[in-house]
């Protein structure tokens, strides 16, 4: 730890950086409809300031990480040890205690608030075309600067409790943007379906944030003086919790409810799939790079707290390679493009949540930022497609896209292939370490188990990609014919109120293409910081404390082979003949029975519909049943009371008002009496006086 | 021989008088007139008292009727001011229309 003294600026300054959207959405959020211009400058300079200074902060925290010493060779240069900085505020004082909030600059926040703010600064530019004739420019602008701030105010958080507001506030700019065009009857349900499923996981957070309160007495991640809750873990895990967990088990348990709500790992992934129903933008920013990352976020910074409970771990790392297998199998039988970059998303959670579970924080951690990069070039290369496609979403009635649109082709290219993990972009540095992660992880065939189901999402994504790539971009334009009269009833309203007229594609403008192409390069260069071994300079900055793996070159070469093929076999099916319009999926007649199931999402929507929803249909009879009953008993009371007011008001009016009255009318007769004496005439004061001497005088003289 | 008891029945008469007219006209400068003639008999009655009283060489009667002629004569500037302030208001010194101490 650095004494309190020596901290640099930005690290006492980071409330900065959420504070400026937050600032930028509130001013925008007063401005009337028509300053579209001004509203998208204050965000987009807000977050690009905030970007800056995350900058800042990243560049700090490597001088400090990284290069303790001047002079030393890069081998030695780990610390081998955690380090942060913190600076913290009383919020408020009840008794004795107070609630402290806080902030942190360690390399966790660092490293994620660069890329939330890049990546959310590259969006904001995209969404400028993308957005471009919507008429409530501005209110999209002023949602999505609060999606940033509340995104940035978590990532630099101290506190389990800012960190809790920050997540909510999150959902609500989630709801809001998802149902931003609430006038589509399916924006508005997939909006309510995000918000309440989310809900169901933040539930169980909640409850841990309270138990860890209750067991450490603070909700700061860590503290000058060691006492954070993060830093009595250890302490934690020799106190025994719920279901024989120790119980820093049990609140990890807990606060992994609220990871798996957030970030779509099964059983709470219905809703992000639903979710693409918002903008496109939206997609990319919140459902692929930032948001859904909050919840492996949040695994990430409570890690402490995980570590201490092997059990947990492993059920962590058996629902992500399980949430992986799922929702890649799920994409390969999608036709929406935004469905497909969903699920795909949905698995590379599933990912790092498995990298999570099988210790590999850093690795899961370098996934994360890579998948930010690489997953919102593919969602904005998407909506560039569906922009140029006159707003159709289903890829079988693209095609040929290429050669009308070059640079989404070129940088949706690099995407898929960062996204397949094919050397040397960046997916594959990053998924080769959490496979390695899960590979070296514990012995016995249950350990390798995430490992192989992870194998086998390898080959499924890059599968899916290139039959999403084939569909769209090679062959000849399908959609030319097939839009007329034949769209179906959920994309018949334009996305962004585009007039749809059937034509050819046409390249979106530059201010959509260069964000693209700034994301492209990232996820083709942004892998070589997670080299394996010495070189993996993301290991030695998020995790000092933990030497890195080896070069394994078992994993590699799997993990490679199986992405290679996966090329193969979609080529073979997608490439080699493209699809005439109206062809059915090839797939269908190769899996059959199986590719419905796929199709259907392994009728996971169904089964709640069947479980979770009908078993809240049948309380809501029994609840209705119980308010009437009461209702009744309300009703009755109520009529009694009445009976009883009503000889209550008899008697008031007869019995005590009257007599009050009467009494009052008394004093008011007399004082009128009284009254008369005083006319205001001086002379008959005087005359009252002289006639009092005068009795007064004969009284005397009687006497 | 006039005695002690004529001075007091002459004072007694111009009190009553004063009184009677204090109480009785409408005039304010009348009122204040019968006001000065109740003081005089005050005053009239205080000097008869000292004239007739066992030790006449102690000027106190004396003093009280100075005093009280002084007393008149400022209260009958501050009066007359009055009647002309109330005249200002009121365009009038009939003392029947002023009300204005009703509460």
């Amino acid at each position: 730890m650095e004494p309190a003294t020596h901290i640099p600026w930005i690290a006492s300054h980071l409330w900065l950086i959420p504070l400026l959207p937050f600032l930028a959405g509130g001013v925008s959020a007063l401005l009337p409809r028509r300053c579209r211009k001004l509203s998208a400058g204050l965000a987009i300079g807000a977050i690009g300031i905030s970007t800056l200074l995350s900058f800042c902060a990243l560049a700090e925290s490597i001088l400090r990480g990284l290069l303790p010493h001047a002079g030393r060779q890069w081998s030695a240069m780990q610390t081998h040890e955690a380090w942060h900085w913190l600076t913290e505020f009383t919020w408020f004082s009840y008794g004795t205690t107070s609630l402290k909030l806080g902030f942190v600059l360690d390399p966790l926040t660092a490293a994620m608030a660069t890329m939330v703010s890049f990546v959310s600064m590259l969006i904001f530019i995209y969404s400028l075309g993308y957005m471009d004739r919507d008429k409530n420019f501005t209110r999209f602008f002023t949602f999505l600067s609060l999606f940033a701030g509340a995104m940035l105010g978590l990532v630099v958080a101290n506190n389990l409790l800012l960190f809790f507001i920050c997540w909510e506030l999150v959902g609500v700019a989630s709801y809001l943007l998802i149902g931003f065009w609430y006038h589509r009857p399916s924006a508005a349900a997939a909006a309510k379906k995000a918000f309440i499923v989310t809900k169901l996981g933040d539930i169980g957070f909640f409850a841990g944030l309270l138990w860890l309160y209750h067991a450490t007495g603070t909700l700061q991640f860590y503290t000058p003086d060691h006492t954070g809750a993060l830093e009595q873990a250890t302490a934690l895990a020799g106190l025994p919790g719920i279901m024989g967990l120790s119980l820093a088990g049990t609140i990890a348990l807990l606060i992994f409810c609220g990871a798996v709500g957030k970030s779509g790992q099964w059983p709470l992934h219905v809703w992000l799939p639903d979710a693409m129903e918002g903008p496109t933008p939206v997609s990319a920013l919140i459902h692929a790079a930032t948001m859904v990352a909050a919840g492996v976020f949040l695994v990430a910074r409570t890690y402490p707290l995980f570590q201490a409970s092997p059990q947990v771990l492993t059920l962590v790392a058996w629902i992500g390679a399980f949430t992986a297998i799922m929702a890649a199998t799920i994409a390969i039988a999608q036709n929406d493009i935004k469905r497909i970059l969903a699920y795909s998303t949905v698995s590379q959670l599933g990912y790092m949540v498995m990298g999570l579970g099988v210790g590999g924080m850093a690795a899961a951690m370098f996934h994360l930022l890579m998948h930010g990069f690489f997953k919102a070039l593919l969602f904005l290369g998407a909506g560039s497609v569906i922009h140029g496609c006159h707003n159709e979403q289903d890829v079988f009635k693209m095609g040929g896209v290429k050669k009308h649109m070059p640079v989404t082709f070129w940088t949706y290219f690099v995407g898929t292939l960062a996204l397949a993990g094919i050397f040397p972009l960046a997916g594959f540095w990053s998924k080769d370490e959490v496979l390695t992660a899960a590979f070296n992880w514990g012995g016995g065939w249950f350990h390798k188990g995430p490992f192989a189901l992870g194998c086998i999402g390898v080959f499924l994504t890059a599968f899916y990609m290139w039959r999403q790539v084939c569909l769209v971009f090679l062959g000849e334009y399908r959609g030319e014919k097939a839009t007329v009269g034949h769209k179906q009833v959920g994309h018949e309203e334009a996305e962004t109120q585009h007039e749809t007229v059937p034509g050819v594609p046409h390249e979106s403008p530059a201010v959509m293409t260069v964000p693209l192409v700034i994301l492209a390069i990232f996820s083709a260069f942004m892998g070589f910081s997670g080299l394996p071994e010495h070189a993996n300079l993301i290991h030695h900055f998020l995790s000092p404390e933990h030497a890195p793996h080896h070069v394994n070159w078992f994993v590699i070469a799997t993990a490679s082979a199986l992405a290679f093929a996966g090329l193969g076999v979609g080529h073979l099916l997608y490439g080699v003949k493209p699809l005439a319009a109206d062809e059915p999926d090839p797939l269908k007649a190769k899996l059959g029975k199986l590719r419905d199931f796929c199709r259907d999402k392994w009728y996971w929507d169904e089964l709640y519909e069947a479980t979770v929803v009908r078993f809240a249909n049948i309380a809501a009879v029994v609840v209705d049943l119980g308010d009437r009953l009461l209702d009744g008993v309300t009703v009755g009371m109520g009529l009694l009371a009445r009976g009883l007011s009503f000889i209550n008001d008899k008697f008031d009016e007869h019995a005590i008002n009257r007599s009050f009255d009467g009494s009052c009318g008394t004093v008011r007769l007399m004082g009128r009496c009284f009254a008369a004496l005083q006319d205001g005439r001086v002379q008959s004061y005087l005359r009252l006086v002289a006639v009092a001497a005068a009795l007064l005088a004969f009284w005397f003289f009687l006497k | 021989m006039t005695t002690l008891a004529h001075f007091q029945i002459l004072a007694s008469l111009l009190f009553v008088i004063g009184l009677f007219g204090a109480v009785t006209r409408r005039n304010a400068i009348v009122v204040l007139l019968s006001i000065e003639i109740m003081f005089n008999a005050a005053n009239l009655s205080l000097v008869a008292f000292w004239r007739y009283s066992p030790h006449p060489e102690q000027l106190s009667g004396v003093m009280f009727a100075i005093f009280g002629i002084t007393i008149a004569a400022a209260e009958a500037a501050v009066g007359l001011a009055l009647v002309i302030v109330i005249y200002r208001y009121y365009k009038s010194i009939e003392v029947d229309g002023m009300r204005s101490l009703k509460g």
